[in-house]
């Protein structure tokens, strides 16, 4: 049971969350309702997706003041939490994602000869500039045409239709194409969290003294990179890469990562 | 030396790439997104933003479609559970920008809820709530401009001469957004033609007369205002009306000078049109 604790954690936080979307319109409830682009909380608390609503703003088009609102009340609220927690907590691209990443180990197609490395990581945040200057060309939101996430969102509360098209194309993408493809190396949203959690007080932290270097946290990280400390250094996950979904906790088996509070006093 | 100008090709070959890649990507991406813009005849929300404005302000949440699929009175009279909404949000497929909503008549009409539902729950703005305000601040859905109904008469069977008033009576504002018009047929010499005429002034675009047409495909229909409009441009002035007139009060007359206007005006009205 330890080594699943917080996939359990994340999995019931992401698929609660759909719940609650898919009943505010087939039964009406007033929980959270909307869809990521921008909801509504209690039926009072609006929320918005900071990205989107940059990719509105780049259109021209002066938005309504409760998105505005629900834009700054998200980002506070991954500024704290960690950004890209929304990439592992809520993100219902990150189930497709992961159980792509799942086969892959264990169809074994990890080894270098079958992963295809030709996108470099930080290609994401130029999709996701790139993304605000077509939205400001084209006068659309560009990446919400052809976003997987709010069409798998959207697919579970209203219906799929061809949409289903696009979740397969990622989960392929990831199981044959490059290992983490989508949210590790392309998707803008994902970048934008990645920038707002930069400074977050939620982080891993890493106690070298106990690693046994047995290295299973960089092989279930999917932004292994993060973990360069790994085995050399007592100190915190502080890349904004990192999705806080707290895999790499579920396997120690020497409890050298925990989650913990960023302290920004120097000591 | 030679090291940090193989460092600087490198870089620059780097640059280079990246650039190209990047205005690659923009341009595909420009591209598909303009197309998918390009779904002309959709009908929208009541209060939407012009089609243009709308695709910019419309930040594809759902709100509009879950208020109307769960608004009271979308209860079936018969089993007392929601019926199927009005408004859809657009999936793959459908052909009409991806998560944005749209209603079709013939699958459900809009009923023009009194307190509008869908209207204020929209955080964007692409749903102009003022636009649908009256006088007295008071929401008031027969301001709302969905579209606008077009009667094809060839296929009218009221027309043919056919007594059918389907349409007429589906239509919420009854004798107000279609009138009957009588007409003698001569066919028969002795019956009347009770002919659906649409006005546009009135006239929401609802969708509940082409939900209601009787004929295998419906001879009336709704389109989006600016597929179903003519415009008669500034320069006809109607000359019985003084409003209209004023326009005209302090105008110069312009000579146009072109090809044409050097020739006197008989000689170029008798000249056959050259193809």
């Amino acid at each position: 049971m330890k080594n699943i604790k917080y996939l359990l954690l994340r999995r019931v936080t992401q698929i609660t969350l759909l719940v609650l979307y898919f009943g505010a319109n087939a039964y009406g409830w007033h929980i959270l309702e909307g869809t990521f682009g921008s909801s509504l909380l209690f039926g009072i608390i609006p929320l918005a997706d900071p990205y989107t609503t940059l990719q509105v703003l780049a259109t021209g088009f002066v938005l309504g003041a409760d998105v505005l609102l629900g834009a700054l009340i998200i980002t506070l609220f991954y500024f704290v939490v960690g950004g890209r927690a929304f990439c592992s907590w809520v993100c219902p691209i990150n189930m497709v994602t992961d159980l792509a990443n799942w086969l892959r180990r264990k169809l074994n197609l990890d080894k270098e000869e079958v992963n295809y490395r030709f996108i470099k990581r930080r290609a994401r945040y130029w999709i996701m500039v790139l993304g605000l200057i077509v939205s400001a060309i084209v006068g659309v939101a560009a990446f919400e045409v052809l976003s997987p996430i709010t069409i798998m969102q959207r697919g579970i509360i209203f219906g799929f239709g061809a949409g289903i098209a696009v979740i397969v194309a990622i989960f392929l993408f990831d199981l044959f194409g490059v290992k983490n493809g989508w949210c590790g190396h392309l998707c803008p949203l994902g970048a934008s969290y990645s920038l707002i959690g930069k400074a977050s007080f939620i982080r891993v932290d890493h106690d070298h003294e106990a690693c046994t270097n047995c290295m299973k946290c960089k092989v279930v990280c999917p932004e292994n990179h993060v973990l360069y400390m790994v085995n050399k250094e007592s100190i915190m996950v502080t890349d904004g890469e990192c999705t806080n979904c707290g895999r790499c906790i579920d396997v120690c088996d020497d409890d050298a990562l925990r989650f913990s509070i960023r302290s920004f006093i120097k000591k | 030396m030679a090291n940090s100008g193989n460092n600087r090709r490198k870089f620059m070959a780097t640059t280079l790439q990246s650039v190209g890649l990047t205005a690659l990507g923009g341009l595909l991406w420009s591209g598909y997104s303009d197309e998918v813009k390009a779904s002309p005849l959709v009908l929208r929300p009541p209060g939407a933003l012009p089609e243009e404005d709308f695709l910019k302000a419309c930040i594809k949440c759902g709100l509009c479609a879950e208020a109307c699929q769960n608004r009271e009175s979308n209860i079936d009279r018969d089993t007392g559970k929601a019926r199927p909404g009005t408004l859809q949000m657009a999936k793959g497929g459908d052909h009409r920008m991806i998560g944005t909503p749209f209603f079709i008549p013939t699958d459900v009409p809009c009923y023009m809820c009194e307190d509008i539902p869908c209207v204020p729950v929209c955080p964007s703005g692409a749903l102009d709530m003022p636009s649908l305000l009256n006088e007295k601040e008071e929401l008031e859905i027969n301001k709302a401009r969905m579209g606008l109904a077009v009667v094809h008469k060839e296929s009218c069977i009221a027309f043919w001469g056919i007594q059918c008033d389907a349409c007429y009576r589906a239509c919420p504002l009854l004798d107000e957004a279609i009138t009957l018009e009588y007409q003698k047929n001569e066919r028969t010499g002795k019956h009347a033609f009770l002919l659906p005429i649409v006005h546009s002034d009135v006239c929401t675009g609802c969708g509940l007369c082409e939900k209601a047409c009787v004929t295998e495909k419906p001879a009336i229909f709704v389109l989006p205002i600016e597929h179903s409009t003519g415009r008669a441009g500034s320069h006809y002035v109607k000359g019985w009306d003084i409003k209209d007139q004023e326009r005209v009060k302090d105008a110069e007359e312009i000579k146009t000078k072109n090809v044409r206007s050097e020739k006197e005006a008989a000689d170029y009205l008798n000249v056959e049109v050259e193809y």
